[in-house]
């Protein structure tokens, strides 16, 4: 463990990352601040599927978006292979975004209803200028064929499709541009569990064959602690815990982080429950991480 | 245990667009037979479009053309529902046998206080006049645990948070004292924290009011907490039932086995 983590390499920094939302109260009252991403600092190795876990509204996938500046942030850093993409210009960024890609949570709304899917898989190549019209064809039957649908579907319209089905497109269209890295914005949640079974062993295959890195996001800690090498667990807006997945659910050491552990079902009847209520008093919410072991960090 | 609830043989089919194709026909529901005792918990598990949520919508005859109930019989306190007259099922529906949704914000009436929302049952069933009503619904919503009840019996849906409102449908629910309950994917949209504290809600409600409750689900997890006995459903059949830890332990059914090993970190 000691050698990978030397050979080890940051793909993607982010430091002090912090997006607040104001909302007017109307028009004499000063308006309220939300504050949705409040100082989160992380790193996601090359190669690796990193975990960003945490509830509605703990501020994990508006970090997603702030990373692709689909949201611009209030402040912070987000390195990208060294560079700091947040002073990146428009045109500059839409270059990068050729390297950093996302897929959306729900493949209903995520892909275009008058368009066919070949289309869909086609544009990203299209938007960006790259090769003909028959390369880009020959592109999109080989990613097609990457995430396992049939090259005979590719003039058929989203609406024909199950929605494992459709994730795959969405997936097939993240990969158009060949990215290092991949933000899966809760990809899986919105599927059957069978389906999610198929969808995950799909971008753990991808992973090995294309080299990929995985910002992973998502609410289910089962499914975390199965495919993620390393988690940060968010609540309101912080990470309150983050480092190596198998440390972490050994010892997991944060008041949210344990009672989130504590309220997955668990898969048999006669285990006794010992549910842990979160006490939001128990903690400072502004602890700053402290190390606790070699690669475990918590904020308390 | 008394038999409480016995679906025989029930047969949902939907009638495709095109007149005259047969094949435009879906049987949603294909025979299925199931038995809940007073008291009892039946899970019944299985993933999109096997069936389940139409099989709830059967029993309570709540199904829209073009679904229809093509057989079978759902004999509940001894009488068939499939053979009450309209007027007779209507004071089954939330006195008998009440509906909990998955999506407590859409179920929900987004421009009446959630107050009267729990009343309106008690009133449309003859079981007291508003003012009683209110004030059972103030009481319902102790029950379920909502803090300051009394208040927040004048709020409005979109004033609660997700776990809130789904509290205020299991009180609308209970509000008649049903001795089942039907509950469809009732912590599906919650949050995992949130699922938890509704699924112990539900446990200790059911205790208190010796409920039976047809859970429907597709997260075995929440199956493992709550169910006494499992029924799994593929495409429109039941393929397998009995006890949980039974089904859990040593499923027959490749489906079962199937759905169980898609659950991360199952054995």
């Amino acid at each position: 463990m000691s050698l990978d983590s030397a050979r080890n390499r940051a793909l993607l920094e982010v430091r002090d990352l912090v997006k607040h939302f104001t909302r007017s109260q109307g028009l004499f009252s000063k308006p309220s601040v939300v504050k949705a991403v409040d100082g989160v600092s992380f790193t996601v190795n090359e190669g690796e599927m990193f975990g960003l876990v945490g509830e509605s509204g703990s501020g994990k996938s508006t970090t997603g978006r702030c990373i692709l500046r689909l949201i611009e942030p209030t402040s912070g850093q987000v390195a990208f292979r060294g560079e700091n993409v947040l002073g990146f210009s428009r045109e500059r960024m839409r270059r990068a975004r050729r390297d950093m890609q996302i897929v959306f949570q729900d493949p209903y709304s995520s892909l275009n209803p008058r368009m066919r899917v070949g289309e869909i898989v086609e544009e990203p190549l299209v938007i960006h200028g790259l090769g003909s019209k028959a390369e880009r064809l020959a592109r999109v039957a080989e990613l097609f064929d990457l995430v396992g649908l049939e090259a005979s579907h590719l003039l058929r319209y989203p609406h024909e499709f199950s929605g494992g089905q459709r994730q795959r497109i969405g997936i097939a269209r993240a990969l158009a541009l060949n990215p290092a890295l991949i933000i899966a914005d809760e990809a899986v949640s919105a599927l059957d569990v069978s389906i999610q079974a198929q969808v995950v062993k799909l971008l753990l295959d991808l992973q090995a064959r294309l080299k990929l890195t995985y910002l992973f996001i998502a609410h289910d800690l089962r499914l975390v602690e199965h495919i993620c090498s390393r988690v940060a667990v968010m609540y309101l807006g912080k990470i309150v815990e983050t480092g190596d997945t198998k440390a972490i659910f050994a010892n997991p050491t944060h008041p949210y982080t344990r009672a989130l552990l504590s309220a997955i079902p668990v898969l048999d009847p006669d285990t006794p429950r010992h549910r842990i209520e979160l006490d939001p008093s128990s903690f400072d919410r502004q602890a700053p991480l402290r190390q606790l072991s070699p690669d475990h960090w918590v904020a308390v | 245990m008394d038999t409480l609830l016995d679906v025989q043989d029930l047969t949902v089919v939907f009638a495709g667009h095109r007149s005259g194709a047969a094949s435009a026909t879906v049987t949603a529901v294909d025979g299925v037979s199931f038995r809940i005792a007073a008291g009892e918990t039946l899970g019944l598990v299985g993933e999109s479009g096997s069936g389940k949520s139409v099989t709830a919508l059967a029993i309570l005859r709540l199904l829209q053309p073009p679904g229809r109930v093509a057989g079978g019989r759902v004999v509940f306190e001894g009488r068939d529902l499939l053979a009450l007259p309209e007027h007779d099922m209507r004071a089954v529906r939330g006195a008998r046998i009440s509906l909990i949704f998955q999506e407590p914000m859409t179920a929900l009436n987004p421009v009446m206080r959630v107050g009267d929302q729990i009343a309106e049952g008690l009133v449309c069933h003859g079981m007291a006049g508003w003012a009683e009503a209110r004030s059972r619904a103030v009481e319902l919503l102790e029950a379920v645990k909502i803090p300051d009840a009394g208040r927040r019996a004048r709020d409005y849906p979109h004033q609660l948070s997700g776990g809130m409102r789904q509290r205020v449908m299991i009180a609308i629910a209970l509000a008649c004292r049903p001795p089942l309950i039907i509950a469809d994917e009732p912590t599906t949209a919650l949050d995992v924290t949130i699922q938890a504290q509704v699924l112990d809600l539900l446990r200790e409600l059911r205790a208190a009011f010796n409920l039976s409750l047809l859970l429907i689900t597709h997260d075995f997890g929440v199956i493992a907490e709550m169910a006494d006995r499992v029924a799994v459903m593929y495409r429109g059949r039941l393929v397998e039932e009995g006890p949980v830890r039974q089904i859990l332990r040593d499923p027959q059914h490749d489906y079962t086995r199937t759905l169980l090993a898609a659950v991360p970190g199952a054995r």
